[in-house]
């Protein structure tokens, strides 16, 4: 069965029309949840897209934080539902401290809009499985807040519990350096791309895995990180009752 | 009561500070030596209206710690402006 998956819309959101179509092409059922909606709608999984949520003003993705569908999804997360945040939904994770670390202005000033590529560091996560192989990914990036930043001990602890998910890397799949390597778009510390949580159904990532899940838009290497997570929502969901949240 | 405050908010030491790197590097072009350590953060002021002092700074106190500030990367120092001025805000 096609699972649901909800892509929740902020008013600033505009990355939400292309993570719709990335779950049409990876066989679910996207169902957009508005930001002032209280609940989840019974959802199997949610998607944080990418944009400007609220402006980013303040900070990228801190009022997001605040609104009552986020209340929903922190709930949800807590419950083991799964959660993917791309782009400014990553920002929103991480302020919503469901993710570890922040995104920090990009080291070198510039709002960078272009192909990256990434590796993954696993592939037996419920973002990474159906990817395949090792890559390198190539897939967009646009943002101006992207510096995935967290003190040495973090870092060390998300590498160590298995919490990093993708670095940015050089074409031929080697791992970029953290500055002056234009592998890395955004200076992030250790080439950070990409983490997630450490009960392992909550994600976040700067790079657009689904704005390349189709040839016609330049690359479908997106595509295995979108259908790992469809994939899985679907396996929750004929397993039992998706979580209820909020009186569903 | 109403009472002003202002929440100045800044990078924590080490964390980096692109913007303040900018600044920094800028100051060649205007002939200026001898300034370094440039920091760039953001100062927010607020009227709160509350029993008294105390309870309006605890106010400030969350949502300084809470909202205007990241507490992993960023820090935050409360000032007490005084007593609110019907004027405060209004247009010049």
């Amino acid at each position: 069965m096609s699972p649901r998956i909800g892509v929740v819309v902020f008013p600033g959101s505009n990355r939400d029309i292309d993570a719709v179509n990335a779950l049409e092409v990876a066989g679910a059922e996207p169902v957009v949840l508005w930001h002032e909606n209280a609940t989840l709608d019974g959802v199997d999984a949610v998607i944080l897209p990418g944009g400007f949520a609220y402006g980013d003003y303040l900070r990228a993705g801190v009022i997001a934080r605040f609104s009552p569908v986020m209340r929903a999804v922190s709930a949800f997360a807590a419950d083991g539902g799964l959660v993917l945040g791309i782009c400014n939904g990553f920002q929103v994770l991480t302020e919503a401290h469901l993710l570890p670390g922040a995104l920090l202005r990009n080291r070198a000033l510039r709002f960078v809009s272009r192909q990256v590529r990434l590796v993954p560091e696993r592939l037996d996560t419920p973002f990474t499985r159906a990817i395949g192989e090792r890559g390198p990914l190539r897939m967009p990036v646009a943002h101006g807040e992207g510096c995935f930043y967290a003190d040495a001990a973090t870092l060390d602890e998300l590498e160590r519990d298995g919490q990093v998910l993708f670095r940015y890397a050089r074409e031929d799949g080697t791992t970029a350096g953290e500055a002056g390597d234009t592998a890395n778009p955004n200076g992030s510390l250790r080439a950070i791309a990409g983490v997630m949580n450490a009960a392992g159904n909550v994600a976040g990532l700067m790079p657009h895995p689904e704005t390349a899940v189709e040839a016609i838009l330049g690359s479908d290497d997106g595509l295995g990180i979108i259908r790992s997570f469809v994939d899985s929502a679907a396996e929750r969901a004929t397993e039992g009752e998706p979580v209820a949240v909020g009186g569903r | 009561m109403e009472l002003r405050f202002a929440v100045n908010v800044s990078p924590k030491p080490g964390i980096l500070d692109p913007q303040g790197r900018a600044v920094e590097g800028s100051l060649g072009h205007l002939g200026i030596e001898g300034v370094s350590a440039v920091r760039v953060g953001r100062r927010i002021e607020l009227t709160v209206s509350a029993a008294d002092e105390v309870a309006a700074r605890a106010i400030v106190e969350r949502l300084a710690a809470e909202l205007l500030s990241n507490p992993l990367i960023e820090a935050y120092a409360i000032e007490t402006l005084g007593a609110a001025s019907s004027a405060v805000g209004a247009p010049a």
